[in-house]
């Protein structure tokens, strides 16, 4: 028998002018032992399959219609008791976001024990023990008291492994994992990762995995469900779904994942646009968090850096920029040194331009598209006349949208399209260094891998530099000339872009390259055991540096 | 924690100096000062110097303070200069009614606004929530004088059960002076509720948001279990940061409520000597007034940083 | 546009509010007596002829809470005017300036919000004695406060926000930064604190008044006009409620209006 069937499921959402479908009759099925990846970029309805599959819809969501069957018995007509007693018990929920899941006015170990002690399960000893043996599988530091923190003094990293104990010490039969990775680095990802699929393994549960990330999906599940807006768009074994993608949408998807690195242009040599030279930096009299960079930019290059949160990238474009002060070193840009922001002239303003990761919060929601492109015009180039509708239009157009969306507020553009007019924006000041903080991070797969192309052709049509400040490889692959990879306010490693991702150099850039998944099957059970065979000890301290990561997530 | 305790403490006493510096200043160094308040319009400037050398008003701004302030602290709270009586004694007697008054504004109050709160926190969006919200808002924008004379008018004249004037006979008992401030005691009360009652609601309304509870009905907690156990320790300490931030309210509104109803509190006294520009009552009636706000203010701060659980921290 | 989906009861409080408007600016020409004209005896009782009554010296009531709406009123758009500026230049200032200067300003009006303002405005009167400017200055520096605290806030957040650091990042002016980032985007905050603190003012004003300060006889004003007919109300005489409920109605409308406008923009935003 199906351990988890859903029948013709649909759930509305009460939203202003009637109703709208989020899952508009999806069935699957879940056979005991399985593990089914649901994949959908945001919106497709995937996290209310998951909360569903538990009975439940969020408030100002209904569950209209449809069966779930769990061994056979429906959830959505069970007495109340009787659904309470399923959940946390034989069904369990593991949360996107850990911080937000627990209490913080109770201490971790009570919120973990609770459940299965009140329900007469086991009794408190027998709960804490075996809570304190979930904490040493999932690796978390001293697990004997590990259970006495409050919430708040914990990592975002250990917050993910405690929930994951609390979601398997009553031993369910059913795991729904909704996104449990998309707030973590990538390598704290990947042992999260590994340690789960292990107990998974192990305890021969049934799960069902949702996420965006066709790589990730892959490792894990052996069936996968891809979804969109609410529909299923295909449906087969994790192999079949991923070599052989039927149906569009599935293909997109799957091509957009894999970027074959595209032949670097090759930039003649010469005098390089941007030279900095042991750059060092800090917020306030603190740690530095850029610390002695060096690195060069030649005219239509792209450098990417690379780094996870807190390698010091993101301050280091603001060092570029000038608004972080720059404690040691000197930027030389077009020959000249470059002074603080107040002291640079409109000249170099002008060529050094800057796209924000978020375009919700770069655009000022009280200014009209042609009003937001256009002030560059006239702070640069003065008073255009005519000209500057003609050169608004032409960049709109640009940068992929239609011209009748200058009259338009930005509240009624998509966080695509916004992005676009962010980068409209920058081009109008017809800059020769574009920086480009996490462009892509807040955009979902297929609308990322426009915004590449469209940054790839301007480099080319323009000869547009541009520094791409990222932490997936991904980006890399699709538009680096140059990598630079940072790790705690230092560059690690620096050269072509092939040549690092063929054959990295240092430690770290190996440790992140292998950290990031890859569009393979048994990409991590390869990884696992090979692991595992390089050192028996290693396998419990596998990440030292990892380790080091997450620590300074802590401070 | 200790640290955080000891260190707001620290500033609340700062911050009663500079109130009662302020309360100082506020009186002594602005133009038209007490001698020609006493004196009148018509005062000769030798009459005006005579009166400001017999008072000490040609000392140092700063040592008048300390003088004013030690004596105050040490219960020498002056001489009206109205009747020329020690402020002292009077005072103590009208403190004790108003707080009297307030405590059982307080004690009718907070109970009924938590349950109203909670109640309309629980039903939010239907007919009960929106008839608190609207009954509420009404409430808080009143002026306090047109719900006194309004029920004094109701429940005095064509409903006889309260008297309109609370007079407190010298020796009266608890129920007859309950009985007497029955009318004031509404009046501050409703007042007070109607804020109360929509700041309570804010309160759990915001806790009940919160992801950790949908996840503790995911874990399969039941209505019980997630008011009990999850909700209740997270909005206690917001709750009582409410109740002492409106109790600290409760002081200004006293002062008009005791005017209409002719009650002898404090703060009857300082309106009465504002109008008769007795101006050292005025000020040990004000540095009163202040200090008990600034107290209460202080005191739901500490209680904020208190049950604040992320000031908590695990046993080494 | 967004008039078209403000519920009802925000429609019928803007009418009220419009009402009074007109009223306290053509009180001259519409009010049927003057405001110190003795027309009957005492206290009459409300009927065709006075519809309001008299008041304890046979003065029409109606007439007296039309002007007495004027000036109190008055006092109170120049009380909120002037705190408005006051406290939002300085708040601006705070949030945008130099730290040292947040730090003054900040801890001055920790300090004066420290105490309840109606025992500084009592005190200070105390001593100034019942000027009409005194009692708007004293006030319009009391209310500043509220006024700092929010355009504060709404300034550190807004200059925080991408879309400026672009425009800094263009080398724009304090100026433009000030006039088209951040004041369009906080108008519609700013005027909701204005109304509420129109609210908060008339009744301040109308307060003091009651205690016997500010306005003086024989001015209309409706505190005071509490206070002069307060005594009938022990015979059953409603007197003393017409002014009470002439400041009720347009505090009970303006509070209802915006909050009714609240709501609204919280649907048209999303």
């Amino acid at each position: 028998m199906k351990l988890l069937e859903i029948d013709a499921l649909r759930v509305e959402a009460e939203r202003q002018g009637g109703r709208s479908a989020l899952v508009d009759h999806i069935s699957l099925h879940l056979a005991p032992g399985e593990v089914l990846g649901l994949i959908g970029e945001s919106g497709a309805g995937k996290s209310t399959i998951g909360l569903a599959t538990l009975g439940f819809a969020r408030p100002g969501t209904r569950i209209t219609h449809g069966r779930i069957l769990f061994r056979g018995v429906d959830l959505l007509r069970m007495p109340a008791a009787e659904l309470r007693r399923l959940r946390g018990n034989r069904i369990a929920y593991m949360a996107q976001s850990a911080a937000a899941a627990f209490n913080p006015a109770l201490r971790l170990g009570r919120q973990i024990t609770h459940g299965p002690v009140r329900r007469g399960l086991m009794p408190l000893a027998e709960a804490r023990a075996e809570m304190v043996s979930l904490f040493q599988r999932l690796r978390l530091p001293n697990p004997e008291r590990f259970g006495q923190r409050y919430p708040h003094e914990a990592s975002g990293g250990q917050l993910q492994r405690a929930m994951a104990a609390m979601a398997l010490i009553a031993r369910p039969e059913l795991l729904v994992l909704d996104e449990p990775t998309t707030a973590l680095d990538v390598t704290t990802q990947i042992d999260f990762l590994t340690i789960v699929s292990e107990l998974i393994e192990e305890r021969r549960l049934s799960a069902l995995y949702i996420t965006h990330d066709l790589a990730l999906v892959a490792q894990l599940a052996s069936r996968i469900i891809v979804l969109r807006a609410g529909k299923v768009e295909e449906e087969g074994a994790t192999e079949g779904v991923l070599l052989r993608p039927k149906s569009p949408y599935a293909r997109m998807l799957v091509a957009a994942r894999q970027s074959a690195l595209t032949s670097a242009t090759a930039v003649p040599a010469q005098a390089p646009l941007l030279e900095a030279r042991g750059i060092s930096a800090s917020y306030r009299q603190g740690v530095a968090v850029v610390d002695d960079v060096s690195l060069s930019l030649q005219q239509g290059e792209i450098l990417a850096v690379i780094g996870e949160s807190g390698s010091g990238k993101s301050s280091l474009a603001r060092v570029i920029l000038g608004l972080l002060p720059q404690r040691s070193g000197e930027i030389v840009y077009a020959g000249a040194p470059l002074p603080a922001l107040h002291r640079r002239t409109r000249q170099v303003l002008r060529q050094i331009q800057f796209v924000h990761q978020q375009p919700d919060l770069a655009l000022n929601p009280r200014q009209r598209v042609k009003d937001i492109i256009g002030r560059p015009l006239d702070v640069f180039f003065g008073n255009l006349g005519r000209q500057r509708a003609h050169r608004i239009d032409t960049l709109l157009e640009t940068v992929g949208l239609p011209t009748s969306y200058s009259t338009r507020y930005p509240t009624k553009l998509s966080g695509g399209e916004k992005q676009r007019v962010c980068i409209a924006r920058a081009l109008a000041a017809e800059p020769a260094l574009l920086i480009c903080d996490e462009v892509t991070s807040s955009l979902d797969t297929l609308l990322a891998k426009d915004i590449l192309s469209l940054l790839k052709r301007l480099r080319t049509e323009r000869s547009l530099a541009c520094i791409v400040i990222t932490h997936d490889f991904g980006v890399v692959r699709a538009l680096a000339d140059t990598v630079a990879v940072m790790h705690r306010g230092k560059v690690v490693e620096r050269g072509p872009a092939q040549a690092v991702l063929d054959s990295p150099q240092h430690a770290y850039t190996r440790q992140l390259l292998a950290a990031a998944p890859e569009m393979r099957l048994h990409w991590l059970r390869d990884r696992r055991l090979a692991t595992a065979a390089a050192s028996p000890a290693a396998r419990s301290d596998s990440n030292p540096v990892a380790k080091g990561v997450s620590h300074a997530h802590l401070a | 924690m200790a640290l955080v305790l000891v260190k707001r403490l620290a500033q609340g006493c700062m911050t009663l100096l500079l109130v009662s510096g302020f309360v100082f200043a506020a009186t002594n160094l602005l133009p038209g000062d007490v001698a020609a308040a006493l004196l009148g319009e018509h005062a000769t400037p030798e009459a005006l110097a005579a009166i400001r050398r017999s008072l000490g008003l040609n000392q140092p701004a700063l040592y008048r303070y300390w003088i004013w302030l030690t004596h105050f602290v040490s219960g020498d709270l002056g001489t009206s200069l109205a009747n020329g009586q020690p402020i002292g004694a009077i005072v103590a007697i009208r403190f004790y009614n108003t707080l009297f008054l307030a405590a059982v504004t307080a004690a009718v109050s907070v109970p009924i606004s938590i349950l109203l709160g909670a109640l309309a926190a629980a039903h939010r969006g239907r007919w009960l929530d929106r008839m608190v919200s609207g009954a509420t808002l009404v409430l808080v924008s009143v002026p306090e004088f047109f719900l006194g004379y309004l029920l004094i008018m109701l429940l005095s004249r064509y409903l006889a059960v309260f008297p309109s004037m609370a007079q407190i006979p010298p020796d009266a008992s608890l129920t007859q002076h309950l009985f007497a401030i029955g009318l004031p005691v509404l009046t501050l009360a409703l007042g007070v509720m109607a804020y109360l009652v929509r700041m309570v609601r804010a309160a759990i309304v915001e806790v009940m948001s919160a992801s950790y509870i949908e996840m503790a009905l995911l874990q399969g907690a039941s209505e019980h279990e997630i008011v009990l156990r999850h909700a209740l320790p997270n909005v206690i300490g917001p709750l009582i940061n409410i109740i002492v931030f409106n109790l600290a309210y409760l002081v200004v509104g006293v002062i008009i409520v005791e005017v209409i109803f002719v009650y002898p509190g404090i703060g009857q006294l300082m309106a009465d000597a504002v109008a008769a520009r007795d101006v050292t009552t005025a000020q040990a009636c004000a540095l009163i007034f202040a200090v008990t706000y600034v107290g209460l203010n202080i005191t739901a701060d500490l209680v904020a940083t208190l049950t604040n659980p992320r000031l908590r921290v695990r046993a080494a | 546009m967004l008039l078209r989906s403000v519920s009802w009861a925000g429609t019928v409080s803007l009418g009220v509010i419009v009402t009074y408007i007109v009223l306290a600016i053509f009180a001259p020409v519409l009010a049927p007596h003057g405001e110190a004209e003795v027309v009957g005896g005492a206290w009459i009782s409300p009927d065709m002829q006075h519809w309001l009554g008299t008041d304890g010296l046979g003065r029409d009531m109606l007439s007296r809470v039309m002007y007495g709406g004027r000036r109190t009123m008055s006092i109170a758009l120049a009380v909120t005017v002037a705190a408005f500026l006051l406290g939002t230049l300085l708040g601006l200032s705070a949030a945008i300036g130099r730290s040292w200067l947040d730090t003054v300003l900040s801890r001055t009006v920790d300090g004066i919000m420290a105490l309840p303002s109606l025992i500084v405005a009592l005190l200070v009167l105390s001593v100034l004695g019942s000027s009409i400017p005194g009692l708007i200055g004293v006030l319009a520096v009391l209310d500043a406060t509220r006024f700092f605290r929010l355009s504060r806030a709404i300034g550190q957040d807004i200059m925080s926000r991408d879309y400026v650091e672009v425009a800094r990042l263009r080398g724009e002016s304090i100026r433009w930064l000030i006039t088209r980032e951040v004041l369009p985007n906080a108008t519609s905050v700013l005027a909701t604190e204005f109304a509420i603190r129109f609210c908060a003012a008339v009744l301040q004003v109308s307060a003091l008044a009651f205690l016997g300060l500010g306005v003086q006889p024989p001015s209309a004003d409706w505190g005071s006009m509490v206070n002069e007919n307060a005594i009938a109300i022990n015979f059953g005489i409603a007197a003393p409620l017409f002014p009470a409920a002439a400041i009720a109605g347009v505090t009970v409308s303006l509070n209802v209006l915006v909050t009714a406008l609240s709501d609204t923009s919280r649907f048209a935003r999303v």
